[in-house]
């Protein structure tokens, strides 16, 4: 014989009968940081725009990652892959809102002001394509899951060797931001790793299709590890890290789990740029255009609404 | 060993007396087949309700206007995601796999709630399905945390949390657009106008039309009459629709002081009939989205299975 709990039915109606301290219900109110608010001041010596342009950069790239992602929603091959795409979706959305909230603090969001929403919300949703200062691996379209897992892969093996550097860098919202994506993206990156292996080492037809995957993202990889004039100043500033220093941990990770997986380092060239400009300038692919196109349009319907 | 007549009953009996006592039902207990069956039946459609209803939902992650929202809803249909794992589980309990149940629902052999082949055409949609939809499936969900068989019910005490806090977050986002734009109010209206007479339609046919309710009530697995949980539902509403300033589109309804509760029309029976035969505003395309899904994601089970199978055939040692 078992005894039932004391679920009381009544009070639980009642409480959901009454309407008010909604404010404490509402998921995702103000930001986590860490320890750094948004509004501490900019590192003595470092150009405030270049630090705007920076935290840009960094929010555009898991901001758009996170809508690619989203886009997997009630199709992925199993529920617990809906739950654990949707889990790197919001863990790259949070990292974005923070990023997006500092680069509004520096002023970034004022050329994009048309009505009273936060900074946030006009860096993500009233600035145009060209604008974006993220690279073009995070924008293209996802294909099958295959080359979704190679493209989470290399994408969370680059971002976390990127953010465990920033846990030193001199910015403290920078710092903090890094400190706590530190060990989202290690989860990401395990996640990822995981499905390679079942995937290269599964089935004849699931080892083609991942090695199709890594083909074609592979000529996203080139751009990861090329600095822009923005990152070149702010690394001498002691706030952003050389991008190029990281290719030997990404190629490390690959080299650990690509022969595992049994599948081959593709041999691909990178994209070319345009006059030598890239995500990084606002020169995108056309992928990033329809998507954000579709972000962007309820919210752009109503530019003097907040929601 | 085979159990004779005698010792059947005896079973029968012992399950009687733990359910009238209120006790719980556990998976390694002896149960009636009907009881099993019945539990089979309810919980898959619970679970299939939560998988078909991230779609509606799911449509307006990638277009939320802000991104606070687009957190909140992202996170909601990832719950829902989470409630649908937990349920198939307590299938499995029950001797049923979620691969099997899942070729049930896409072969429309298994019903889901009928509420979920309506569209999501605005955003205030969001709102209205947080605050009436999971209002409803809160006020017929919270007395399953009390059902008779153990492992529902320790599910269900989850869910309902989780539903409540949707809830909230539905009507906080209503309060929000109502205090906005007119273009925002009238989204509202517009979606609870919508969503009201369908929401009432959740609680399932009217007690005399409700073939499996006596049964269900007498084995504890269900605690209230649909007719019973419809009226709490309309009497719990109707005062968080006059705070929020929307109307609900029922000119019949009102308070009566006789009864202490709320007088409202009648239901569009015949419109309840259609959907749930499979021909609402959306069945045919939830359907083919969710076998899509599932289709095309066979190519990736069966590599993990593939994969498992030659981990744990080298860690077989060597003879």
């Amino acid at each position: 014989m078992h005894s039932h709990d004391e679920t009381d039915d009544e009070n639980v109606y009642d409480a959901l009968a009454s309407a008010d301290d909604d404010g404490r219900w509402a998921f995702g109110t103000g930001f986590d940081a860490g320890t750094a608010e948004i509004d501490a001041p900019v590192p003595e010596g470092v150009d405030r725009d270049d630090l705007a342009t920076y935290c840009l950069m960094l929010a555009d790239d898991a901001l758009v990652a996170s809508q690619r992602l989203a886009g997997w929603t009630t199709k992925a091959p199993e529920l617990e892959e809906e739950v654990a795409l949707a889990n790197i979706a919001l863990d790259l959305l949070g990292q974005a809102r923070v990023l997006l909230a500092r680069a509004g603090h520096l002023g970034a969001a004022e050329p994009f002001r048309v009505g009273p929403q936060d900074d946030e919300d006009v860096l993500a949703y009233f600035r145009d394509d060209r604008a974006f200062r993220n690279v073009t691996l995070v924008e293209i379209d996802l294909g099958d899951f295959a080359q979704t897992v190679a493209w989470i892969l290399v994408l969370a093996s680059w971002r976390l060797a990127l953010l465990q550097r920033l846990t030193g860098s001199r910015d403290p919202v920078l710092a903090a931001v890094a400190g706590k994506a530190v060990k989202e993206l290690t989860y990401h990156r395990d996640y990822a790793a995981q499905w390679v292996l079942r995937l290269g080492d599964g089935t004849p037809l699931s080892h083609a299709r991942m090695q199709a995957g890594l083909e074609a993202v592979w000529p996203f990889v080139e751009e990861l590890f090329t600095a822009h004039a923005v990152e070149r100043r702010l690394v001498d500033a002691g706030v952003a890290v050389d991008p190029t220093e990281l290719r030997g941990e990404v190629e490390a990770v690959l080299d650990q789990v690509l022969p595992a997986a049994t599948l081959t380092r593709p041999d691909r060239a990178a994209v070319g740029l345009v006059g030598g400009r890239g995500g990084r300038d606002g020169v995108h692919t056309e992928a990033l255009g329809p998507v954000l196109a579709v972000m962007q349009s309820l919210a752009r319907a109503h530019p003097e609404a907040t929601w | 060993m085979t159990v004779t007549e005698d010792e059947t009953r005896d079973l029968e009996a012992d399950f009687e007396r733990t359910v009238a006592a209120e006790g719980r039902i556990e998976p390694r207990d002896w149960m009636p087949e009907g009881y099993r069956k019945t539990l089979i039946r309810q919980i898959a459609q619970h679970a299939h309700s939560e998988i078909i209803g991230m779609q509606p939902e799911g449509n307006w992650i990638l277009r939320a206007p802000s991104l606070r929202r687009k957190a909140i809803l992202l996170a909601k249909v990832q719950d829902e995601a989470g409630h649908g794992l937990y349920l198939y589980s307590a299938t499995e309990t029950l001797g049923v796999d979620r691969a099997e149940l899942t070729e049930k629902l896409i072969d429309a052999k298994q019903k889901y709630s009928s509420i979920f082949n309506y569209p999501t055409l605005t955003f205030a949609d969001i709102g209205v399905i947080g605050w009436l939809v999971d209002g409803a499936a809160i006020c017929n969900q919270v007395p399953l945390c009390r059902s008779s068989y153990g492992p529902y019910a320790r599910a269900m005490v989850r869910i309902c949390k989780e539903e409540s806090f949707h809830q909230r977050q539905g009507f906080e986002l209503l309060r929000t657009l109502m205090a906005g734009t007119d273009a925002q109010r009238a989204m509202v209206q517009d979606a609870v106008d919508r969503w009201w007479w369908p929401s009432l339609m959740m609680f399932g046919p009217a007690d005399g039309d409700s073939p499996n309710t006596q049964q269900s009530m007498a084995w504890r697995i269900k605690r209230h009459t649909n007719d019973e949980l419809r009226q709490r539902y309309v009497d719990m509403t109707v005062p968080q629709a006059a705070a929020l300033g929307v109307t609900l589109p029922d000119p019949e309804l009102r308070w009566n002081d006789e009864l202490q509760a709320h007088d409202f029309g009648a239901i569009d029976w015949d419109e309840f009939a259609q959907v749930v035969k499979g021909a609402g505003p959306c069945n045919a395309q939830r359907l083919a989205n969710r076998r899509a899904a599932h289709e095309d994601g066979q190519w990736v089970r069966d590599a993990a299975a593939a994969y498992a199978a030659k981990r744990a055939h080298q860690e077989v040692p060597a003879a």
